[in-house]
């Protein structure tokens, strides 16, 4: 190994890089733009120019086949007014929450008890993680029935012990909360393992010290646990939220038969019609690409501000 | 796990088993809750209509499975839908895996001009959502013809900024300098080195990344909907949902069938690279 110290030498001549002219850097590295180029011409091609085009068609009115027509601010104008777009906002911030919350905190239990559970520890992993990988559109077709108001499991318990049926695809509600359950059924154990890897990176000993010092377990949960696991927490909360605010198929294959005329209307009353189905319910069924354009940057927004919320209300806990 | 041996001295064998006890109750809850969805499409799919639609609702399978699966071959193109999937499937595959670690090598071990701001870029693209750049996608799309053709499928998800990131994270750690170092005064080209050295090292993170991409692709919904606009010729996915979409006439026992039979092959993939995916997907998100 005498010659290691002299093959650590290659940083030193990294940092004069600088200093190489150009032309020579272009004959020298080209082997290395070649590799990573793949993926820029990808991105350039199917993602900057249709992001840049998409921010250019906005500010049209375009069916996608005629000439386009300059809108200037119109169509945002009437974005911010629109109460269909509003209402869609409602309905995606209203299925998150009622997913999200129930899946954290069962996630987080579920994370906890498998941490102190030895035994079959990979079976129920692979058990809980089995959800996941299903595809969304087989699990919705499978919860549409459970939640049938005919033949429904649900309904079929409601009944069962003397409660009344409710319809749970026909009303506000019972759409929301019937996407909500399928989300959190399929969210839970991929969060659980996911905190489960967070939880293992807590050193024992702060357990042990903890216990010494007579504390139970709940009190070693909000103390311990907790505030070490506020890593693993923020980084579920942001994908989840920029998963959940986006959520389409779900909604859409759910109350995808409800409405003669649209494939997007979201059920009844439009009560399931999240921001994206009302995305492609403007642009693929109303022929309105323009109009669908401002709605996408609408979403584009609403989704960075509640990540940055997100961030925020973690970050901020930390600094106290 | 030496915390919880330690118990047993201070709260006696009784309690901890009791414990134990209790804890595994709860998981199986758990673990029965996860699997019910499965079961109940199970039932679905060995009865009639009419044997679903009655009261009590069944929960034991029934004698109609066969029929089911006849049916549903009649009113669906299920195996050129599966082949469509698995080309798709398999061809995205195969380049996210060559782009994505060619790339993730170049940005995991070598200095150029350019390296920090091409990446700061790539981290970025992470970040925006994909239906900004789906109205414009379709038009391009259809433009240079690929619209309702597999290759609209194909082409776009050839690299990706995830994999590109999560591979650069595995192989940062995973590949030695010093052995990188020895190859290049051997005189190892670039594309010797990638395939003689990082390659060999990195296979666990590629069998992730495969996997991943397999899944998601097979599953992946909302674009194909969009882009094979020729309802004859769509992938898994689309086909079920046009089973079911059919409105006021849909016969549960066929497409509950359709959506079991789907997920065969999703469930080879996860059974052989189970271990891969959960043990990488915790490392991955505390890293």
């Amino acid at each position: 190994m005498a010659t290691v110290p002299a093959l650590e030498k290659p940083p030193v001549v990294l940092a004069e890089t600088p200093a190489v002219r150009p032309r020579q850097g272009w004959r020298k590295y080209w082997h290395l733009y070649a590799a990573i180029s793949p993926f820029y011409l990808l991105f350039l091609a199917f993602g900057l120019i249709p992001v840049g085009f998409s921010l250019y068609l906005s500010f049209h009115r375009w069916d996608g086949l005629g000439s386009m027509e300059w809108a200037g601010l119109s169509q945002y104008r009437y974005l911010v007014s629109d109460s269909d777009f509003w209402s869609s906002i409602g309905n995606t911030l209203i299925i998150w929450a009622l997913a999200t919350f129930p899946m954290i905190f069962l996630a987080m239990v579920t994370a906890v008890l498998l941490n102190s559970a030895v035994r079959f520890k990979n079976v129920y992993r692979f058990a809980y993680f089995l959800p996941n990988v299903t595809s969304v559109v087989a699990i919705a077709i499978v919860f549409g029935s459970v939640f049938s108001t005919n033949f429904g499991l649900v309904n079929a318990l409601l009944r069962a012990v003397g409660l009344d049926q409710v319809a749970w695809l026909n009303t506000p509600w019972g759409i929301k909360v019937a996407i909500a359950t399928l989300m959190t059924w399929q969210w839970v154990g991929y969060n659980a393992i996911i905190f489960l890897a967070g939880l293992q990176t807590v050193p024992g000993e702060l357990y042990e010290a903890a216990r010494m010092d007579g504390a139970g377990p709940v009190q070693t949960f909000f103390r311990i646990t907790l505030p070490l696991l506020r890593p693993t927490l923020l980084f579920v909360l942001v994908v989840s939220t920029v998963t959940g605010l986006q959520s389409f198929t779900e909604a859409q294959v759910l109350l995808q038969n409800t409405s003669n005329d649209s494939t997007f209307s979201g059920g009844p009353d439009h009560a399931g019609r999240t921001m994206v189905l009302y995305f492609f319910q403007q642009t693929f069924d109303n022929n309105d690409f323009g109009y669908g354009a401002a709605v996408a940057w609408g979403i584009f927004l609403v989704v960075v501000i509640f990540s940055i919320i997100n961030w925020r209300l973690v970050q901020r806990r930390d600094e106290d | 796990m030496a915390s919880v041996q330690d118990t047993k001295s201070s709260r006696g064998i009784r309690g901890v088993r009791g414990r134990g006890i209790a804890l595994h109750a709860v998981l199986v809850i758990g673990l029965l809750l996860s699997a019910f969805p499965f079961y109940w499409a199970i039932i679905m799919s060995t009865h009639t209509s009419t044997e679903i639609f009655s009261y009590p609702p069944k929960l034991l399978p029934g004698s109609h499975f066969l029929q089911n699966v006849r049916s549903l071959f009649d009113n669906v193109d299920f195996f050129g839908s599966m082949v469509n999937s698995l080309l798709v499937a398999c061809a995205v595959t195969f380049l996210v895996l060559l782009f994505d670690s060619l790339a993730a090598f170049v940005f995991a071990k070598f200095e150029f001009p350019g390296r920090r701001a091409l990446f700061v870029v790539l981290m970025a693209i992470f970040m925006v959502p994909t239906q900004m750049a789906i109205i414009p996608q379709f038009v391009i799309m259809a433009k240079v013809g690929w619209i309702g053709s597999m290759t609209a499928l194909i082409v776009p998800a050839a690299a990706n900024a995830f994999g590109i990131f999560w591979m650069r994270q595995y192989m940062r750690s995973a590949i030695h300098d010093e052995l990188l170092d020895a190859s290049k005064i051997d005189g190892a080209s670039f594309l010797r080195q990638y395939w003689h050295v990082a390659l060999p090292v990195v296979r666990p993170g590629l069998a992730f990344l495969g996997i991943f991409t397999f899944m998601a692709q097979w599953n992946d919904y909302a674009w194909p909907l969009i882009a094979l606009t020729n309802p004859d010729n769509v992938t898994l996915q689309v086909a079920l949902s046009q089973l079911n979409g059919v409105h006021g006439t849909t016969d549960y026992g066929m497409v509950m069938t359709g959506a079991l039979l789907a997920l065969v092959p999703l469930l080879i993939v996860f059974a052989i690279g189970a271990r891969q995916i959960i043990g990488d997907l915790g490392k991955g998100a505390i890293r």
